[in-house]
């Protein structure tokens, strides 16, 4: 029998970018608040800067919860689904320690893609397979809530659009904003200098996109020093605003946030009512029940479709919350790939310097350009970045030019290390029919619990963005100076992506949604769902900021609405 | 940062017969030319020592005195693996003199903690034609890849170890069927071209296959090459010189940047920066919250 532990007011499962936001307004509220997390503290000093260890290694995810529990991967139900890796960590902080914290505002247009596509191009230019809806909200909803995150977290960033005025520094396409971002944007490098002024001759506007990092000393953390090891590493002077140095230590200096480190949570249960009373959990080898009025689950996306699909009951024998069968519905992975290579013939100068500290083109991202005669919908970020590590570099592309090994090769990598950028393009990704998550029949977990098996594939509105995107991102490489390009291929399979959607979307009409437009449950109402698991479509640039937005946008609403949620 | 002392050395294919201290483990193949067969132009001990001794003195500098565990284990590991790298055991090889070394103590030695004698010596030659030392500079035999990769196998890259064992040996087999002798005994063009045929899986016997094992040896040899010097490879910093990498910086202005290759190198590790040796003193205070529940 599980150990019962005492009961507290809320019990998150993930201490995260979600989770560890939310833990903060409900603390500040009063609430008790217990966050289990499945990995342990990390601090600055395990943050050394080591491209074999972080990059290639994959210190310390390879030995996590996590990677236990990888998905299984097909790309449609007549495939063998394949375990391959996990591409998130668990700490406290979760993926927010390691991640490039590239921290964007969703624009307008990915709130209402189908009304807005409707009214400018009609209702046939929907790929007929999508099961896309509206959002429950607008953008206007959620700006209160990135505006809290962006002040609270620490975020820095160029305003584009600043109560209606357009600043050409920043996004012009951007949704409006009550103010300024708290800091200064990182600075220019002579490459992403270099990138701008072949955007603007291009008829673009470029800018330098939003990051949780530092520009100067913010609540108390000191400011990004540039040294460039973001990419799976945390900072060695916390100017990354994880959440393990910027809200969960708030929340638990409020007294009322136990963080539980090293806990895997094995089922949340619930009563005959249909409500749930907490989750249980191991740690170490013992199994504990921790009593909750209310569950916010908040681990990523493939895990809060698993832990739902786990935890059946009287009340919900397909899994908790499933009885409409939309758990794992909706699923998207975001096209990132599909990136352009570039070869210059100069050094770029790009040894230092992170990814979030680039230049973006959204020109052809949203609904920015029309779409009259093009044969999609949506877009692509076109983002060009610093970042450069000696045994990366090494396994550059050899552009076609020499064999990959031997003294030709050895004295292309001399000349170029220094000379190629690939590029980064985040394309709209809509959810199909077709495209799910659910539990692989065969693979398990140590545990001896199955994994979640992920059948998608991305379809023809995408591998349109994508080809569409490249042409204009090898227009801007040329335009900078390259001397070659190189095209990745469209992608197919939608394989683990640190951007997952879907599986628990949020939306006003319980037959298709899982959450309602508060993130919680249709089906049962003291359960909350955080995370891009609750998103109906991914727009053209990282989640992160957005899921925070959500998350605190839920943990409000539940410290204002407590009697109503608990029942 | 790396210090060789003489009188320090370690034990490589190649030398079995020559060094008392090192038999037991040879096998009556090697005739002590093996990997250094192409041996041109030897260059003076003294030299090769002071050489190494300049690369190491800016980083020596900023190093505190005290001895920290990282420091301990330059001293078992990396010190003594500096002495077989490319310059100085080829000037051991070549010179005359070296029996002097032999009174080294057997625990200052270096282990092969995986590869055999034999496997490590095909290693070698085929991380030398991986990445040359030729006219533009040293290779992967001066970084010590084989080094690395021996460690990495007893460690992170433990799965791969069947397929090291598996695949050399096929390699060789390749190598005496077709050419008459084993790989490390064949010259230059006659390695590369069976190289080659590895990499189009022209090559049986191998593990998983002879394209997947070259894509793997070539990976791991770039690691050892150009990874963090801690970890047993890039010996000397050789293979960040060879790309230009001015080295890690754990604050980098405009100005750094802007110079970007034109920097001096800094030749200095991750862990010759105190901020991660992990010792507990170095802990901030208050980074641990709640735990009072389990």
């Amino acid at each position: 029998m599980p150990k019962q532990l005492p009961k507290t007011d809320v019990v998150i499962v993930g201490m995260g970018a979600a989770g560890g936001v939310a833990s903060l307004p409900l603390t500040q509220a009063g609430l008790k608040v217990i966050g289990l997390e499945a990995g342990g503290w990390l601090s600055p000093r395990d943050f050394a800067p080591d491209e074999l260890r972080n990059g290639s290694r994959n210190w310390p995810q390879s030995a996590q919860k996590a990677a236990n529990e990888a998905p299984t991967v097909r790309a449609t139900s007549n495939d063998v689904a394949v375990q391959g890796g996990h591409p998130m960590m668990n700490a406290v902080g979760g993926t927010t320690m390691h991640y490039w914290a590239q921290s964007w505002r969703l624009n307008p247009w990915d709130f209402k893609v189908v009304s807005a596509t409707r009214e400018r191009y009609g209702l046939e230019r929907l790929p007929e397979d999508s099961t896309v809806e509206d959002w429950p909200f607008g953008y206007e909803e959620l700006e209160p809530y990135y505006d809290k995150v962006e002040y609270t977290v620490g975020i820095s960033g160029q305003a584009g659009n600043v109560q209606g005025r357009i600043n050409e520094a920043g996004n012009i396409f951007e949704g409006e904003r009550a103010r300024e971002y708290p800091m200064q944007a990182l600075r220019g490098s002579p490459f992403t200098e270099r990138m701008s002024e072949a955007a603007r001759a291009m008829g673009a506007h470029p800018f330098q996109g939003p990051a949780a990092i530092t520009t100067e000393v913010f609540d108390g953390r000191a400011p990004c020093q540039y040294h460039g090891f973001c990419n799976k590493g945390g900072c060695h002077v916390q100017a990354k605003s994880s959440t393990a140095v910027t809200t969960i230590p708030k929340a638990v200096a409020t007294g009322n946030l136990d963080v539980v480190t090293f806990a895997r949570v094995t089922n949340i249960v619930t009563d005959n009512n249909g409500k749930v009373t907490g989750v249980d959990y191991i740690k170490g080898n013992e199994t504990y029940f921790q009593p909750a009025d209310v569950v916010l689950l908040g681990s990523y996306a493939y895990e809060n479709v698993r832990l739902l699909l786990l935890s059946k009951s009287r009340a919900f024998p397909n899994g908790l919350a499933n009885n409409s069968g939309q758990v794992g519905q909706h699923y998207f992975s975001h096209h990132q790939g599909a990136p352009v290579t570039a070869l210059f013939p100069f050094d770029l100068h790009n040894w230092y310097g992170l990814p979030a500290q680039g230049t973006a083109i959204d020109n052809w991202a949203d609904d920015n350009f029309d779409h009259s005669d093009l044969n999609f919908i949506g877009g692509a970020n076109l983002w060009a970045h610093t970042d450069r590590k000696p045994m990366s570099a090494a396994k550059m592309s050899t552009f076609g030019e020499v064999r990959n090994w031997g003294s030709d090769w050895k004295a292309f990598i001399m000349q170029n290390a220094d000379r190629t950028n690939s590029s980064y393009i985040q394309k709209t990704t809509l959810p199909y029919v077709g495209n799910y998550l659910d539990l692989d029949p065969t693979v398990k977990d140590t545990l001896g619990f199955p994994v979640t098996r992920i059948t998608a594939r991305y379809r023809d509105n995408e591998k349109r963005i994508a080809a569409y995107s490249q042409d204009k991102m090898e227009q801007w490489y040329l335009e900078a100076g390259a001397s070659k390009v190189i095209r990745s291929g469209l992608g197919n399979t939608m394989g683990p992506s640190t951007h997952a959607y879907g599986g628990t979307r949020m939306g006003n009409n319980s037959q298709t949604n899982v959450v309602d437009q508060w993130g919680f449950a249709h089906e049962v109402p003291n359960l909350g769902i955080l995370g891009a698991s609750t998103m109906g479509t991914s727009g053209a640039r990282n989640p992160t900021l957005t899921v925070q937005a959500l998350a605190w946008r839920t943990a409000e609403y539940l410290a204002n609405n407590w009697r109503s949620v608990v029942g | 940062m790396v210090q060789v002392k003489p009188g320090v050395r370690s034990c490589m294919p190649g030398f079995f017969n020559e060094w008392p201290g090192c038999t037991g483990t040879g096998s009556p193949r090697y005739t002590g030319l093996g990997i250094f067969a192409s041996l041109k132009q030897p260059i003076p001990l003294e030299d090769a020592m002071k050489s190494n001794n300049n690369k190491g003195a800016s980083a020596e500098q900023d190093q505190p005195q005290n001895p920290s565990r990282r420091n301990l284990l330059k001293n078992a590991g990396l010190v003594g693996a500096a002495v077989s790298s490319g310059a100085a055991t080829q000037v051991i090889a070549a010179d005359s003199t070296a029996q002097q070394f032999n009174a080294t103590s057997p625990s200052m030695r270096e282990a092969l903690e995986v590869l055999t004698a034999e496997e490590a010596e095909t290693l070698e030659a085929i991380c030398d034609c991986l990445i040359p030392s030729d006219e533009h500079g040293p290779g992967a035999r001066e970084a010590r890849a084989v080094h690395y990769i021996d460690r990495a196998l007893a460690s992170h890259n433990i799965a791969d170890r069947h397929d090291y064992m598996v695949s050399l040996t096929a390699i060789n087999d390749y190598a005496r069927q077709t050419r008459g002798k084993a790989y490390y005994d064949l010259i230059k063009d006659q390695q590369n071209s069976i190289l080659l045929a590895v990499q189009q899986n022209k090559v049986p016997g191998c593990s998983p296959s002879a394209s997947g094992f070259f894509n793997t040896v070539r990976s791991h040899t770039i690691d050892g090459t150009f990874c963090d010097p801690y970890y047993g490879g890039n010996q000397n910093f050789v293979g960040w010189d060879m790309v230009r990498y001015p080295g890690i910086r754990l604050s980098a202005s405009e100005t750094d940047v802007s110079r970007g290759a034109q920097l001096e190198p800094n030749h200095q590790s991750a862990y010759d920066h105190q901020t991660y040796t992990k010792m507990v003193k170095n802990m901030s205070p208050g980074e641990h919250g709640g735990g009072n529940n389990a």
